[in-house]
């Protein structure tokens, strides 16, 4: 292992920096540290493409169908409203 | 799919569809949000119902200043809010919660016991249509805040102001709880899915 010079970040530092990188949020240099970190780290560099496979999955969740019976509730409710006196 | 904006044009305009298409979009997400605010499922109904009524009494008043997603979720919020809440929105985000196990790193900060890979197979399982029930079950496991602020940013895709907005919370508390969820998600995502082909 190499000695890390004092101003780089050590791996348990930088996953704590992947929101803020993601939301473009780093200061500018931190910004660098932490491309500079990720750019000599497998692990790193793996643990932030889940954490965007993470994020990517969860906007994949679709909602299911409404059943029959959910549908007609809705639309009785919709109809109470619309008779509802003003 | 059919734009919101359009949507709530054919429900001004007295269509009775579009909002059968409105409820088949958000009630089953407004449904899981609800339930992060209120005891038990059946309050969270009564909450959604009482949302979605909030919802058509107020189209006449709906200026179109936020996204209609945004305003019916902070309706949402607020009716939960007032209906026997276990939370306060001024309880504080609560004590450093690490990223990643800390017993994962050696001594130096570096990784011990690096990510195990599973992207590939939670992939396969998404292609095979068998993942959504299961990321269900694993978002219901995020604790309550974490899990608003991940249903409103990852899911239902607000923005970090509109979220800050319909959760009356600062941009550094959304940013943490954010950061805490998707780290749990992912940990959570890790152990489901390593190791399997």
């Amino acid at each position: 292992m190499r000695l890390l010079p004092r101003r780089d970040l050590v791996c348990r530092q930088a996953v704590e920096l992947v929101t803020d990188y993601l939301e473009g949020s780093l200061p500018r240099r931190a910004r660098k540290r932490f491309e500079a970190h990720l750019a000599g780290c497998p692990h790193c560099t793996e643990y932030l493409a889940q954490m965007r496979e993470t994020i990517r999955l969860s906007g994949r969740l679709e909602p299911e169908d409404l059943t029959p019976q959910q549908r007609d509730e809705f639309v009785d409710l919709y109809r109470r409203w619309r008779d509802e006196p003003d | 799919m059919e734009a919101d904006g359009e949507l709530l044009v054919r429900l001004r305009s007295g269509d009775e569809r579009a909002f059968v298409s409105l409820v088949q979009r958000y009630q089953e997400q407004m449904l899981r949000l609800a339930t992060s605010f209120v005891p038990n499922q059946a309050v969270a109904e009564e909450v959604v119902q009482d949302t979605w009524l909030a919802l058509l009494r107020g189209l006449d008043r709906f200026e179109g200043r936020s996204s209609l997603k945004t305003w019916l979720f902070s309706i949402l919020v607020n009716q939960a809010r007032t209906t026997g809440t276990k939370e306060h929105r001024s309880v504080p985000v609560p004590d450093p919660e690490p990223a990643v196990d800390p017993a994962r790193f050696d001594a130096a900060g570096g990784w011990a016991d690096p990510p195990e890979q599973w992207v590939e197979a939670a992939e396969g399982r998404l292609e095979a249509g068998k993942l959504a029930d299961r990321l269900r079950a694993l978002m219901d496991e995020l604790p309550a805040r974490q899990r608003q602020v991940v249903l409103l940013r990852d899911v239902d895709e607000l923005t970090s102001e509109e979220v800050c907005s319909v959760l009356a919370i600062s941009d550094g508390n959304q940013r943490v709880l954010l950061h805490r969820g998707r780290s749990r998600l992912r940990q959570l995502f890790e152990d489901e899915f390593r190791g399997v082909r």
